[in-house]
């Protein structure tokens, strides 16, 4: 699993786990249908995109060792800490991080968020409160706003850097241990 | 400037003339007119005595004498405040607080000598029923949820368990003080000490919000000091009157110990639970006011009262009672109410609150003119600096064991300002005043005092500074981009998938049920034609296009929509346009500055507006090819995006465009003139170059917002 995204060994137990318990069939991987189980995720607006990411490498089920993968990208932060208390992020980890959200976007793995993916991702999220013309025109403004080369898509480049004031480290973390 | 405050403090020293007359046990004779007048004094009114029985020229003082000082005084306080912002650099320098105080403590001095008399002090029962209630429903209404509700596990760690060791801490030490000074202190027992401690602990919020809204620390710190001196109210109001009760008792076993400790639990949870009964009593009312509704601002303030005085009848924590209320209400209220009502609630919030705030400043000032004064060095100079000390140990240790639980660590310069921010105030004054009699009261009261000053003036005055020479976290002013809240918001929703398929229940997933519930029952049962909120990117969006429009300074001209061009407005048009531009307006003019200002009406940035949202037209990639007209004819083909954009904005709209500098209720009249004015240029359509350009200029020079609007129909 690669020391840059070790996880403890409390952690792996916890994930095998839930491994087990999703895994309503007994085959030792998981299907979608495991996955459309989870009542939350299936009313997430990003929910069937999240499922995807899971099933990454075109293959329709996922055993315990992508599923720890992917959820490595979740990990807590160490607290690396020096005396303000300022946190200390890893660059690499920050990175993984917005590479895991930035595929969310990019469904066609093209290496750019093209107009249509956002506007996608904006309808799913803003569901029936805006009419189409405002979704566009947001979408628009967003492109104009992170497009720096101008190219009328978002590289993933320009997407860290439009997220550079953000904590990416404590927003994409997730607690493993109940 | 130097004339407004000399006029200010000339008018002050003529107020305080008429109050130095005036007595305070309410006799009513006027002692210091010369007998000499021939003046006829029965029953309280003089006359001037003529042959005839008729009097003609009567002054009656005992008649108005309550309610005329009550407004002196309120004229006094409200005075003292103007001057205080005219006056250049002091507000800088000095917060408002201490410069109130100090007026206080002048008016008092000035009355002591007129009178040779102790000047009319706080009462304890004006100050618990009428002074602190609008400060704090204040607080309460402009509350930052979210923030407070993240920050909920670290406001309640310090509130409670803070509380619970500064006044242990300071309780024992000050025994023990007492242990060691037998010779002046022996009769002050051990149960004194606790009940004097437990008032001197607690952080108050009048102090806190008056100090730290003046300097503009980033919003979970202030988040947090503010949080707990409101929610420390249950736990000191609980321990004081414990000790209080146990003074009284004969002897005090270990029962009454945990039945105290039972009581702090059924006084927090109670107000809340009066709080949330008022407040959702008080939305559901607002339901029903769209037609009367000049009076609808008067049920959030009588519903907030109400929920106050109940808990205070049933002995639970009335500041969290009135906070709960107003935390609840707000959203519903805002939906249901007019525009013009909400700024009326907010307004009047803000000058109650405000009048209180000053007037509880300058009582505090007049009331430390006393003659009851007893001193004593070892007492009051002890009871400082274990003040001091016992508050920075708190902080230091509960933040070590918080910071293991948080994602945002506490850092020590955060902890610092925690610590040194936690003022004392009239809540303090006001408790001392209400022990029972007994010998060393008025040393108890003399060193409340001491401490209250201490920490106005020295920490107040220096944590401004201080704060500058840490460099703690400022505020960030800056509105998030787009693009920013759009990720962020993905990456919430990954992480609230994410942690679905995890099994952790995460602050996201209590979140996200309680919405689901607040829209599903009630948002429809409290709100009166629920329209979908907006979340929280068009809100961004929006705001960013207004910013941008205020401050480019080129005006692009509004689209020509060839259809509607000379089509007169239909009468429900020019109504629907005419509302949507003056609840825009307000919108623009409110969300532009951040909450917790005194002096102006500021709103939080984060308000849901339910209002049909207001989109400009003329999307960012149509201003790149404003130049050339064959893009608007629609020949070139290239451009495709904009243009689809446009012919689908172009079913049913109308241009109109106004002038910012109208106020709320000169929007709507400006709106049907600027109309005709717009509708002009447009006539010629072979040229759009030119006219455009004129307009610009025109426009520039006036400062133009083109809006395009939705016609009523389309919705």
């Amino acid at each position: 699993m690669g020391s840059s995204s070790s996880i403890s060994s409390a952690h792996l137990l916890r994930l095998y786990d839930r491994f087990e318990s999703l895994d309503r069939d007994n085959r030792g991987c998981l299907s979608p249908d495991d996955f459309e189980a989870l009542g939350g995720l299936a009313m997430n607006p990003i929910g069937g995109r999240i499922m995807e990411a899971f099933f990454s490498s075109g293959q329709d089920t996922v055993d315990f060792s992508s599923f720890v993968r992917i959820l490595a990208h979740f990990r807590p932060t160490d607290r690396n800490r020096n005396k303000e208390g300022a946190q200390q992020e890893l660059p690499s980890s920050r990175t993984r991080k917005l590479k895991f959200a930035f595929q969310l976007y990019d469904m066609d793995r093209d290496g750019k968020i093209s107009r249509e993916e956002l506007l996608q991702v904006l309808r799913a999220m803003l569901g029936l409160q805006v009419t189409e013309e405002q979704l566009q025109s947001i979408a628009e403004r967003a492109i104009q706003e992170a497009d720096l080369d101008k190219d009328d898509a978002i590289s993933f480049d320009e997407f860290k850097k439009s997220l550079e004031k953000t904590d990416i480290d404590t927003k994409m973390s997730v607690s493993f241990l109940k | 400037m130097a004339a407004l405050w000399t006029l200010s403090l000339l008018l002050s020293a003529s107020l305080l003339g008429c109050l130095a007359m005036t007595s305070p046990d309410g006799s009513p004779l006027p002692h210091n007119l010369p007998p000499s007048l021939g003046t006829n004094i029965s029953d309280g009114s003089l006359s001037v005595d003529l042959p005839m029985a008729l009097r003609v020229f009567s002054m009656d003082y005992h008649h108005i004498q309550a309610p005329f000082e009550i407004v002196l005084w309120i004229m006094l306080a409200s005075l003292a405040k103007l001057g205080f912002h005219w006056s250049g650099r002091v507000p800088a320098v000095v917060p408002e607080s201490c410069v109130l105080i100090m007026v206080g403590l002048l008016v008092g001095g000035v009355i002591y000598g007129v009178r040779h008399s102790a000047p009319p002090t706080l009462s304890a029962d004006a100050f618990f029923l009428f002074l602190l209630p609008p400060i704090v429903l204040d607080a309460g209404y402009f509350l930052p949820g979210r923030l407070f509700f993240e920050n909920l596990g670290t406001i309640l760690w310090y509130a409670v368990l803070g509380t619970l060791w500064n006044v242990l801490g300071i309780g024992l030490s000050l025994y023990g003080v007492c242990l060691l000074a037998q010779s002046s202190l022996g009769d002050v027992s051990l149960l004194h000490c606790l009940l004097f401690g437990s008032l001197i602990a607690a952080v108050d919020p009048v102090a806190v919000l008056s100090v730290f809204q003046e300097m503009q620390v980033n919003e979970q710190l202030h988040i947090l000091v503010f949080g707990e001196s409101l929610l420390n109210d249950a736990v000191t109001v609980v321990l004081y009157k414990l000790f209080e009760s146990f003074l009284r008792l004969p002897s005090v076993s270990g029962l009454d110990v945990l039945l105290g400790g039972c009581r702090v639990v059924v006084v927090g949870i109670g107000g809340l639970c009066v709080g949330l009964f008022f407040g959702l009593l008080a939305a559901l009312t607002s339901r029903f006011t769209s037609r009367a509704q000049v009076i609808a601002p008067l049920f959030v303030f009588l519903y907030s009262y109400l929920s106050y005085l109940t808990s205070e009848m049933l002995h639970f924590s009335g500041i969290m009672a009135i906070v709960t209320c107003a935390a609840t209400m707000k959203q519903y209220v805002e939906a249901n109410v007019s525009e013009r009502s909400n700024t009326s609630i907010q307004y009047f919030l803000k000058m109650w609150s405000s009048v209180s705030e000053t007037l509880i400043f300058i009582f505090l000032g007049v009331s430390t003119i006393q003659d009851i004064h007893m001193w004593s060095w070892p007492f009051v100079c002890s009871t400082l600096l274990l003040c001091l000390i016992w508050r920075a140990t708190g902080v230091l240790l509960l933040t070590a064991f918080v910071n293991k639980l948080r994602r945002n660590a506490v850092t020590f310069r955060d902890q610092f300002i925690i610590a040194y921010g936690g003022l004392r105030g009239a809540i303090c004054f006001s408790l001392v005043f209400l022990i029972d009699d007994f010998p060393k009261k008025r040393l108890f009261i003399t060193t409340t005092i001491v401490v209250i000053l201490f920490t106005v003036f020295v920490q107040g005055m220096t944590i401004k500074p201080l704060v500058e020479l840490l460099y703690v976290k400022r505020k960030k002013r800056a509105l998030p981009t787009l693009s920013e809240e759009i990720h962020s918001r993905l990456i919430d929703h990954l992480v609230a998938g994410i942690e679905d398929v995890v099994g952790y229940w995460g602050q996201h997933y209590w979140k996200d049920k309680f919405e689901q519930f607040n829209k599903k029952y009630l948002r429809r049962f409290l709100i009166r034609n629920d329209r979908q909120a907006s979340s929280s990117i068009l809100r961004v969006y929006q705001e960013l296009e207004r910013r941008e429009q205020r401050g480019v300074e080129e005006e692009a001209p509004p689209i020509v929509d060839p259809r509607s061009q000379g089509r007169p407005l239909l009468p429900e048009e020019m109504e629907s346009i005419r509302r949507i531009l003056s609840r825009n307006l307000q919108n623009f003019n409110n969300k532009q500055t951040p909450a917790y200002s005194r002096h102006t009406l500021h709103q939080d940035t984060s308000v849901d507006r339910t209002r049909k949202p207001l989109y400009r037209h003329q999307s960012l990639g149509e201003r790149y090819s404003y130049n050339t007209i064959t893009h608007f004819q629609g020949e070139d083909g290239g451009l495709s995006e904009p243009q689809r954009v446009r012919t689908g904005l172009s079913r049913s709209h109308t241009v109109c465009s106004i002038s910012p500098r109208s106020t709320l209720l000169d929007s709507s009249d400006s709106a049907g003139p600027a109309q005709t004015r717009s509708t002009d240029p447009k006539a010629a359509r072979e040229d759009l170059v030119s006219p455009k350009h004129k307009e610009t200029v025109e426009r520039a020079a006036r400062k133009h917002l083109s809006f395009v609007l939705e016609n009523e129909k389309q919705q």
